[in-house]
């Protein structure tokens, strides 16, 4: 996958959890949790849509990964990269 | 004939503006069933009829604000015109009279075949059925059933009706929501409009992301001519000006019950930090073999243990009127909600401690969902015998929270961080979470208190059992 699907996949599904949040107002490095105010449910139901959406499974560990914009990408292309 | 009153949803309540019927008069309606949708300062609730009868005369038109206890409806009960005016809890069993109403077991026979009680009520209003499908009988389904799909994401004129004339049952309508996929989302802003406008959801087609339904979808699917730009750029407040007063209603409404609870309770508070080690492992282990959906989170289990320890301590489940300490009746978990605009309310898990933990975690989702952006039920705003304010997402390890009055307790739940910790003279760094409970001294003491947060740990320690 590359870096700006991946970018996208992320921020679609930020959107799709938090439909009034602007999230192109988002920057890269910004915590999104904190940012858009998601709660522990909210993110619950954003790895389920983030993992519908690449097609493979987010464990509950992986979350650690998924903090900001730019490091949930990364996270992304790594996993595709390893191609588990 | 028995009175349908505005019902006091919790003890911050004084009037409440009726704001949609759902049903109309002739309608039939079960005790359970919602029949009106309320406006109060905290939120829109759907309110519960509490006889088993035939709705006769509506006597408050939407948009009326009257106080707590005005009669709203008159509601005929079944088998027994002319019944006494009497207002049953929800789920309080009461004996009943002969002849009062169906028996549990008929009534139980009756939801199995709905097809045999047919609603009567003619429809007035037009139902959308394209072309093809209507047999020329559909549509007449009623405002209550159409409510039960509206509510579930049920298409009606995609199920197919086992009733007389292939009308559309309760049972159809249930048997299609358990059917159906995950409900495509709707915005709050299109979910408010589709009740302004009268729009039925359930036959709006999304063009959000995933079908998400937005406002402007509803807005097009709205009967009559189209919206006016004007209300297109002035959003959410315009259309629904009662909302736009919420945020000063809530705040003043929890100002009122909070300084009332600190002024009559005489509090006192204990704390102890569990070690979580065991839960933790557990429930990523469970977690591994779920499916996505299905996932629990570490709420899930604190509520599971907050429950089950208040069965254990009933002294702490129940409330404190002027005759003293009343156990509830069953542990309904209060189960503090922050609302994105501001404020906060705090709606009841039904009987948590029975719950199995995917049962509870799917209550947990569908209760927070809808105390941002839908409906809560009238039970479910009045009926908490304990509360749990669990304020680990917003970071901070403790919460001394002030009671919810009548109730006599308030559980905290903070984040759960790693820490040092010796176990058997060695230190390892785990998982814990400080647990906290508010208690009310008139009703308990210390000692019970400390009973109660030693069995959430001990809950916490075999997460398999509880």
């Amino acid at each position: 996958m590359k870096r700006d699907e991946a970018l996208d996949m992320v921020k679609e599904s930020l959107a799709e959890v938090v439909p009034d949040a602007d999230v192109t107002a988002l920057g890269p490095d910004d915590k999104f949790r904190e940012a858009l105010e998601i709660d522990s449910l909210d993110f619950l139901s954003f790895i389920e849509i983030l993992g519908r959406r690449t097609g493979f499974r987010i464990e509950d560990e992986d979350t650690a990964h998924l903090t900001t914009l730019a490091d949930s990408a990364d996270f992304l292309v790594a996993r595709t990269a390893d191609g588990s | 004939m028995a009175e349908f009153t505005m019902p006091s949803l919790g003890a911050d309540m004084d009037e409440g503006t009726l704001q949609e019927w759902l049903v109309r008069a002739g309608d039939r309606v079960r005790k359970g069933d919602a029949v009106a949708v309320v406006e109060t300062a905290k939120s829109t609730i759907e309110v519960e009829c509490f006889e088993t009868g035939t709705v006769g005369k509506l006597l408050v038109d939407p948009g009326t604000t009257v106080p707590v206890g005005a009669a709203l409806a008159l509601i005929e009960p079944a088998g027994e015109p002319g019944a006494p005016k009497e207002r049953e809890k929800p789920d309080k069993p009461k004996k009943r009279r002969r002849g009062d109403e169906a028996r549990p077991e008929e009534r139980e026979a009756q939801e199995r075949r709905p097809a045999a009680q047919p609603a009567p009520g003619p429809a007035k209003e037009p139902v959308p059925a394209p072309a093809g499908v209507n047999d020329g009988v559909r549509g007449d389904e009623g405002p209550l059933i159409r409510h039960l799909a509206e509510q579930a994401g049920v298409d009606l004129d995609a199920v197919h009706g086992s009733g007389p004339g292939k009308r559309v049952t309760r049972a159809d309508v249930e048997r299609a929501a358990a059917a159906r996929r995950l409900p495509a989302r709707i915005t709050p802003l299109a979910r408010r409009l589709a009740g302004e406008l009268g729009v039925d959801l359930s036959g709006v087609t999304g063009t959000g992301r995933d079908g998400a339904v937005r406002a402007a979808d509803v807005r097009q699917a709205a009967p009559g001519p189209t919206a006016p730009a004007e209300q297109e750029s002035s959003g959410a407040a315009a259309a629904s000006p009662s909302a736009e007063r919420r945020p000063a209603g809530m705040r003043e409404a929890i100002a009122g019950l909070m300084a009332r609870a600190n002024r009559e309770i005489p509090h006192y508070y204990l704390s102890t930090t569990v070690d979580l080690t065991a839960a933790m492992d557990w429930m990523h282990e469970y977690n591994r073999h779920c499916p996505p959906g299905a996932r629990l989170l570490p709420a899930a289990l604190l509520l599971k243990a907050a429950a089950r320890a208040a069965r254990e301590v009933p002294a702490l489940n129940g409330f404190w009127t002027d005759d003293g300490f009343s156990a509830g009746r069953g542990v309904h978990l209060g189960v503090a909600v922050s609302l994105r605009g501001g404020g906060l309310v705090a709606p009841a898990l039904h009987d948590a401690d029975t719950l199995e933990l995917p049962q509870l975690m799917a209550g947990l989702k569908d209760l927070v969902h809808r105390a941002r952006t839908g409906r809560l039920r009238g039970s479910e705003v009045s009926d908490a015998t304990i509360t749990v304010t669990n304020l680990g997402d917003q970071g901070v390890e403790s919460v001394l929270g002030v009671i919810y009055p009548p109730q006599v307790a308030l559980v905290g739940f903070g984040r759960v961080v790693e820490r040092p910790w010796a176990v058997d003279g060695l230190l390892g760094v785990r998982p814990v979470v400080t647990a906290t409970l508010s208690a009310d001294h008139r009703a308990t003491d210390g000692a019970v208190g400390a009973r109660y947060l030693t069995a959430v740990d001990r809950f916490l320690q075999s997460p398999e059992e509880i």
